[in-house]
């Protein structure tokens, strides 16, 4: 590309503060789109860049962002009453959210700068969603240096060791959770790290509607007698990691996500698809008297699904394996709700798994449709 | 046998400056440059020097590799000039033009009484040859070799691309002599828009019918993929209707005549049009239909996949088109975080261009974007009607992996082809390059 020599010299390799010359470009392309021209190939440009994408994707994680701030006042005020009026607990779920995302972003883009800057290269934008999703995703009172730890290991050995965002092979976000998960399971698990607490008091019990899964075939009653209904899970007025409760923010965060054409919708029905037939396996073979449909409103599905399995990197690249990919990664998830009681929170297991496999995946894909080429007869 | 092809994906860029159907004038240039680097795969020994005479139709250039390969110069004149590049490439020669009509005489001939060998050596003897082009990898074709068939797309979608039944409307009886012509050699396939297409009634074809409204249904390569996708070892060769109505002109009235009319077009263009013109002519011919306050592109050819030649340079051997665009070099604040952008056109939904369906938008060459990674997966089969999937092809090229190369459709395409996914690519990568460094992997390891 050709440059237009309107920066100051200062940031400009060979320049003084030259070696910011990354950290320079990421903020004055922030601010300014770039005045690069095209230099070979088409002449004009779509306007779509990736730094629109990821900020789609930003604005679509919004509603489950805000619900998940007023939900953690709400919920603390279910069991303590101390958060009277809808402003209160709003303001104090933000109060308890916002560490989250300072650490999240400083120390994720951080790492990012520093890696663009010692490879030379810009400063990727998918961060901006990575950093946005993982205080979605943890508990509201993980420890921040334990989240900080957590991110700091997804960015590099999920993101940068690769070669930065377009080359990893598996979600950064949920590679965060995974390392949280497995290295801290008392902060991550179990019923009393759902409800933050006010500092210096003791830890709060509230289960989540997921944990009543190793119940088995009693498994509804238990859910309905600890107070949870469809319509509240629906509405996300439950336990849960901070934004993935409430289906109806996750489902208008779908919606914007679908209408601009930035997360696959194929994927989100397919995994739906998923989780409806092993739910009803579930159901038939009586394993679980949840209903499938019960399933879908339950954890991290909804979250999982439209947010996660959908990130155009690490999920399948062709047509016909993201029908593939998404239909596993629901499945998955519901076998691990039905089968592994001790930790019933399938999905971040399911799509960590399907990333893995998604390669595999497009290459049955492709190479079917090259043999399938291959036979088409000549009529010329 | 129904011979229609249904081409849903694509995508018309809405960029004004539409040529108007009229014909402006007939340039007389004074300079007419006959440049080598039109034609992939021809290496240029030069068979004149400057200050020689020449008429239309007399060598200029011949082909180290083959020489009966060569290039004729397009007008009479006197070799003014040798232009060279880097490392003393061969870049133009030009002929200064002396106004008058002098033409080697190739002697009329009728296409129907000939036998292929004698098309061939008429089209090599006059410099029409390297009008042919051979796919795979878009070279000039070889003489030695006889096609699987000869394909024509006698429409163009391309953006502001010549109506082709403006620009050829006085050619049909050329261009019926070229097919004709032509069909000695191999089975000629031509892909009309529309049922009623004026070149639906050639003669000495098979005529397909393209039903699409949508960028990239006019390309060749596009067409070849649902007629008869080329496989390895096969070869196939396309021509467009200049070069078929030159061809025909050929045998019709036994001289090189290389005229066509082209569309003058582009946002920057002051006036819009068409013009008779020969390839090889100055674009400083054209420079009362640019602002010169601005910083205008000349794009020889379309602004997909047309050449930029600068102010200094010259119309294409294989165009029609000229497309003037201004260079996009201001900086707009905040453009990706606004809401609206209602100057700016994307194909995507994240923006709202789809609000105004039927707005043209003055584009410059700005790529509102760095370059990144690819992220997104979907949007570029979307523009793209071949069975190929493009992001591995791109992949396949960027490391080189001949195997996964031919596995993925590299014989079928070339660059123009897939710039409509350079179009709309979110991460900016030049695709066009990416795929032209393939193909001329691919030439030498198969060579």
């Amino acid at each position: 590309m050709e440059e237009n020599n309107v920066k100051p010299g200062l940031f400009e390799k060979g320049g003084k503060l030259g070696w910011l010359h990354s950290t320079w470009d990421a903020f004055d392309t922030f601010l300014r789109v770039p005045a690069t021209v095209t230099s070979k190939g088409a002449h004009v440009r779509d306007s779509l860049d990736i730094k629109r994408v990821m900020i789609i994707v930003v604005l679509a994680l919004v509603p489950a962002a805000l619900f998940g701030m007023w939900n953690v006042g709400y919920q603390h005020d279910l069991k303590l009453h101390d958060l009277p009026g809808f402003w209160n607990q709003f303001f104090w779920g933000l109060w308890k959210v916002l560490p989250l995302y300072i650490v999240s972003y400083i120390v994720g883009l951080g790492i990012e700068f520093t890696s663009a800057q010692i490879k030379g290269e810009e400063v990727n934008e998918g961060y901006l969603v990575s950093g946005f999703l993982i205080p979605l995703i943890v508990p509201v009172d993980v420890p921040l240096w334990m989240l900080a730890l957590a991110v700091a290991f997804a960015v590099i050995f999920g993101k940068e060791v690769f070669g930065g965002t377009g080359m990893n092979f598996l979600n950064p976000a949920l590679l965060c959770r995974a390392f949280l998960f497995f290295s801290y399971p008392s902060s991550m698990s179990g019923s009393l790290v759902w409800i933050a607490r006010r500092c210096g008091a003791d830890a709060i019990t509230g289960a989540t509607p997921l944990s009543y899964m190793s119940e088995g075939s009693a498994a509804m009653d238990a859910i309905s007698n600890a107070g949870f209904s469809f319509w509240n899970m629906f509405a996300g007025t439950v336990p849960g990691s901070v934004g993935e409760t409430s289906v109806i923010a996750i489902l208008i965060g779908a919606f914007i996500l679908i209408w601009t054409g930035v997360a696959s919708w194929k994927i989100m029905v397919s995994s739906v698809a998923g989780a409806l037939f092993v739910g009803w396996l579930g159901t038939a073979f009586g394993v679980t008297d949840v209903p499938a449909y019960v399933q879908l409103v339950m954890g991290g599905f909804a979250f999982g699904t439209v947010f996660m399995a959908t990130d155009p990197v690490t999920s399948a690249q062709t047509e016909t394996g993201k029908w593939i990919y998404g239909f596993l990664i629901g499945a998955l998830c519901i076998t691990v709700r039905l089968f592994n009681p001790g930790y019933a929170e399938g999905m971040m297991l399911a799509i960590l798994l399907m990333n893995t496999f998604a390669p595999l995946i497009d290459h049955c894909v492709t190479s079917s449709a090259t043999k399938r080429r291959a036979k088409k007869v000549s009529i010329a | 046998m129904s011979n229609n092809i249904v081409l849903k994906k694509g995508l018309n860029i809405p960029i004004n400056g539409v040529a108007a159907l009229e014909t402006m004038r007939t340039i007389v240039p004074d300079v007419v440059a006959v440049k080598p680097t039109d034609f992939k795969g021809f290496s240029p020994r030069l068979l004149v020097k400057e200050g020689d005479k020449v008429q239309a139709g007399s060598p200029v250039l011949a082909d180290k590799q083959n020489p009966d390969i060569i290039l004729t110069s397009p007008v009479s004149g006197t070799v003014q000039a040798i232009c060279r590049g880097e490392k003393r490439k061969l870049l133009a020669v030009l002929v200064k033009a002396d106004g008058t009509s002098e033409a080697v005489d190739f002697g009329k001939k009728v296409p129907e009484n000939l036998n292929a060998q004698e098309v061939k050596e008429a089209l090599l003897k006059s410099g029409l040859w390297p009008s042919i082009i051979q796919r795979p990898y878009g070279i000039i074709a070889d003489p030695a070799v006889t096609p699987k068939a000869v394909f024509v797309s006698s429409f163009s979608t391309a953006p502001l691309a010549a109506d082709a039944g403006f620009a050829f409307q006085d050619d049909l009886e050329a261009i019926q002599a070229g097919v004709t012509a032509i069909s000695k050699i191999a089975k000629v396939h031509v892909c009309v828009c529309g049922a009623d297409s004026v070149f639906a009634t050639l003669k000495d074809a098979t005529i397909h019918t393209v039903v699409a409204t949508k960028h990239p249904a006019g390309n060749v390569g596009v067409q070849i993929s649902h007629i008869s996708p080329i496989k390895k070892g096969e070869t196939v060769w396309t021509l467009n209707l200049a070069s078929l109505a030159a061809i025909g002109k050929l045998f019709l009235q036994g001289k090189v005549v290389l005229e066509r009319k082209v569309a003058v077009t582009g946002p920057a263009a002051v006036k819009t049009g068409y013009v008779v013109a020969l390839p090889g002519t100055p674009m400083t011919a054209l420079s009362d239909c640019v602002d010169s306050e601005v910083e205008t592109r000349f794009i020889s050819g379309d602004v997909l996949s047309g050449e930029n030649v600068g102010k200094d340079g010259f119309l294409g051997f294989f165009d029609n088109q000229v497309t003037f665009i201004k260079e996009g070099r201001e900086r707009e604040v905040l453009g990706w975080a606004k809401p609206f952008r209602f100057n700016q056109f994307s194909s995507s939904m994240a923006y709202f261009s789809w609000l105004l369906p039927k707005k043209k938008y003055d584009m410059d060459t700005n790529t509102h974007g760095g370059v990144r990674a690819f992220v997104c997966s979907d949007v570029y089969g979307k523009v793209l009607p071949m069975d190929i999937f493009p992001v591995y092809l791109i992949k396949a090229c960027l490391a080189g992996d001949i195997d996964k190369m031919e596995q993925f459709g590299i014989y079928e395409v070339l660059p123009e082809d897939l710039a409509l996914c350079e179009f709309v690519d979110p991460s900016k990568n030049d695709i066009q390059a990416i795929i032209s460094d393939g193909i001329d992997l691919m030439i030498k390891e198969m060579a």
